[in-house]
């Protein structure tokens, strides 16, 4: 039997000819990530616990300032200032001050940080991410991460694949955030859980490399150790000029094995929403239509890219914000907002009523910036609302796609977006 | 690890509830990351986000208490604090149908015992007086008399658990590389 893609990397990584699911292997990382929250922890454990005095491939290792920063309040800033310390002193190559990174799911990609047939791991469940570009990426904990920035290998077991095959293409008004979206609602919260979720069939071909960051990045969200996709012109594309170092992008064999394949007709996919309190609890646009809305958020590492503040500013632009309700907007990079400050897009923004704020992981998970209040109503761009995550456990948030989202802000209520606007809107 | 005496891995305390699909954030609200560096603080704010439960639950946990919790345990963040949490508030080990993987793999890794056992998810209730017998794989409810078993771990994973986790690894493995065999 051949290998799937993730098969590979792992037998690449580890020194082997070929691996099984279920097999333990030691592999070699490529590259490695950590933030403020999970750089203080994983430090003290490399050096005070582990007894490392440096990193094993300052090259390969990115800290980024994002989930708290810039800081909330002392504590946080207490964080930040032993993330910095840490990168500094260990001579981290790529580290990413508040003000020139963003969130790192969309920071790493943007600066060609990580490529196809490449392992990388990330202290942050959602470093799945990185997977629409053809590694092997998944998240760890901060002694994991500590591990890896001491020995540069971490230990792994192989998971079994689940083929997703996504026929035809997606209708109008509809993203790759629909489609995540209805596929988790197929998978569950745990459906794929341990698993490598294989994304494939032509529906992707039309999906661009931020729609495709888009679905990987929501893997975690059915529970899955990664998910992956081939490397193709897009992806080629995305990394000309980009790419730091030379890669060697993996294909599935015709013959590897999956513990399951789920085919899916991208053309009868609706707008798709999570409802609360849980990312599989999925229901189509008409379902939850007429919802009142106090709080609007377009952000994260999930949706807020160049390509998603574009389509969400068609819909605001000559339009504002329904009284009542607050709209806050935060591109997910550095890199965002400059190029949305060049495209004029802050301006259709600021100009509907909208609350623009610096890149940050901020609202999304109830650090700051918007964190929700008992009982407040939210429609989020994000990846994940079990209670709590936006702040209090009596908030409901809803999940959805920034067309989506902009439309709703404008009615003050949940709505089909071509209510508000008439013509489907692109990037 | 509480052991109940020399040689044993037997864990015995009083059974906490909880449902399927409790997440990093109802275990430890993101808020209390900032204490990212202090166990004991964030063990006082433990479970403390899972609706109906909320601040208090903490304070009324024995040392060597036992979380008895549905499926996929410990699913969305891969922050550590969670199950560091779990251990400062006193929580001598999670029992549980299943285990999302990066709560299983930071357990592992801490040194932290967790047990996979949809018999005893499916039977033990809230106040049960348990004993985990991690040798033996198995959860034994002394309130009701019955013996739940639980589905083993690959040996790695017992072995790095058992010999304190992730840690005491890295350091062989640095030594090794010192002395030039890694």
């Amino acid at each position: 039997m051949g290998m799937t893609m993730s098969e590979k990397i792992l037998a690449r990584a580890s020194g082997r000819e070929r691996v099984r699911p279920g097999d333990l292997v030691l592999a070699k990382i490529d590259f490695a990530m950590g933030h403020d929250l999970t750089i203080p922890p994983a430090g003290r454990i490399m050096r005070e616990e582990m007894g490392a005095d440096r990193v094993w491939d300052p090259e390969r290792v990115a800290v980024v300032q994002d989930h708290f920063q810039p800081a909330k309040d002392a504590a946080s800033a207490a964080l930040g200032r032993l993330t910095r310390e840490f990168a500094r002193e260990m001579g981290v190559s790529w580290y990413f001050e508040v003000g020139q990174g963003g969130i790192c799911h969309t920071v790493l990609p943007e600066r060609g940080l990580v490529l196809p047939g490449e392992l990388v791991v990330g202290a942050d469940s959602h470093s799945c991410t990185y997977g629409a570009l053809n590694c092997f990426a998944t998240g760890i904990g901060s002694t994991d991460l500590a591990c890896v920035l001491a020995l540069g290998e971490l230990w792994f077991r192989v998971p079994e694949s689940l083929k997703l095959v996504y026929h035809h293409r997606l209708g109008p008004w509809v993203e790759a955030k629909d489609l995540i979206l209805h596929v988790i609602g197929l998978l569950g919260v745990d459906g794929a859980r341990y698993r490598a979720m294989e994304h494939t069939g032509e529906a992707l071909g039309w999906i661009d490399m931020e729609g495709r960051l888009t679905m990987t990045n929501m893997a975690i969200e059915a529970g899955a150790k990664n998910a992956i996709m081939a490397c193709d012109e897009v992806t080629e594309a995305y990394l000309r000029g980009r790419a730091r170092r030379p890669y060697t992008p993996v294909r599935s064999d015709p013959d590897a094995g999956y513990e399951r394949v789920i085919e899916v007709d991208a053309e009868r996919v609706p707008i798709t929403l999570a409802r609360p309190m849980s990312p599989a609890d999925t229901a189509p646009i008409d379902a939850v239509a007429g919802t009142r809305l106090d709080q609007v958020f377009i952000g994260s590492c999930t949706n807020s890219r160049i390509g998603d503040l574009r389509r969400a500013a068609r819909v605001l632009e000559g339009r504002r914000v329904a009284p009542w309700v607050r709209l806050i907007v935060t591109p997910s990079s550095h890199e965002v907002a400059l190029q949305a400050e060049r495209e004029g897009l802050i301006r259709v923004f600021l100009e509907a009523g909208a609350a623009w704020t610096t890149a940050t992981c901020g609202a999304c998970l109830g650090g700051h910036q918007g964190v929700l209040g008992e009982g407040e109503v939210c429609l989020s761009t994000t990846n994940r609302n079990f209670p709590g995550r936006m702040g209090d456990p009596g908030a409901l948030v809803y999940l959805a796609s920034p067309v989506v989202a902009a439309a709703s802000a404008v009615a003050g209520e949940i709505v089909h977006p071509a209510e508000v606007v008439g013509e489907p809107v692109s990037a | 690890m509480n052991a109940t005496g020399p040689g044993s891995i037997r864990l015995r305390g009083r059974a906490w509830r909880f449902g399927d699909d409790v997440d990093t954030d109802q275990i430890i609200p993101a808020r209390y990351a900032i204490y990212s560096l202090d166990e004991r603080r964030l063990g006082e704010h433990a479970m403390e986000g899972v609706p109906g439960v909320g601040p208090g639950w903490a304070q009324r946990v024995r040392p060597g208490d036992v979380i008895v919790a549905g499926s996929n345990f410990g699913c969305g963040s891969s922050r550590e604090i969670a199950p560091i949490a779990i251990r400062g508030a006193g929580i001598a080990c999670v029992v549980a149908a299943s285990f999302a993987r990066i709560f299983f793999r930071n357990a592992i890794n801490l040194g932290y015992p967790i047990v996979q056992s949809p018999a005893a998810a499916a039977a033990v209730e809230e106040g049960d007086e348990v004993e985990v017998d991690l040798e033996a794989g198995v959860v034994r409810d002394l309130t009701t008399g019955r013996e739940h078993p639980a589905e083993p771990f690959p040996p790695f994973m017992t072995e790095l658990m058992r010999t304190g986790g992730l840690v005491p690894w890295v350091r062989r493995r640095l030594e090794e590389r010192r002395q030039g065999v890694g």
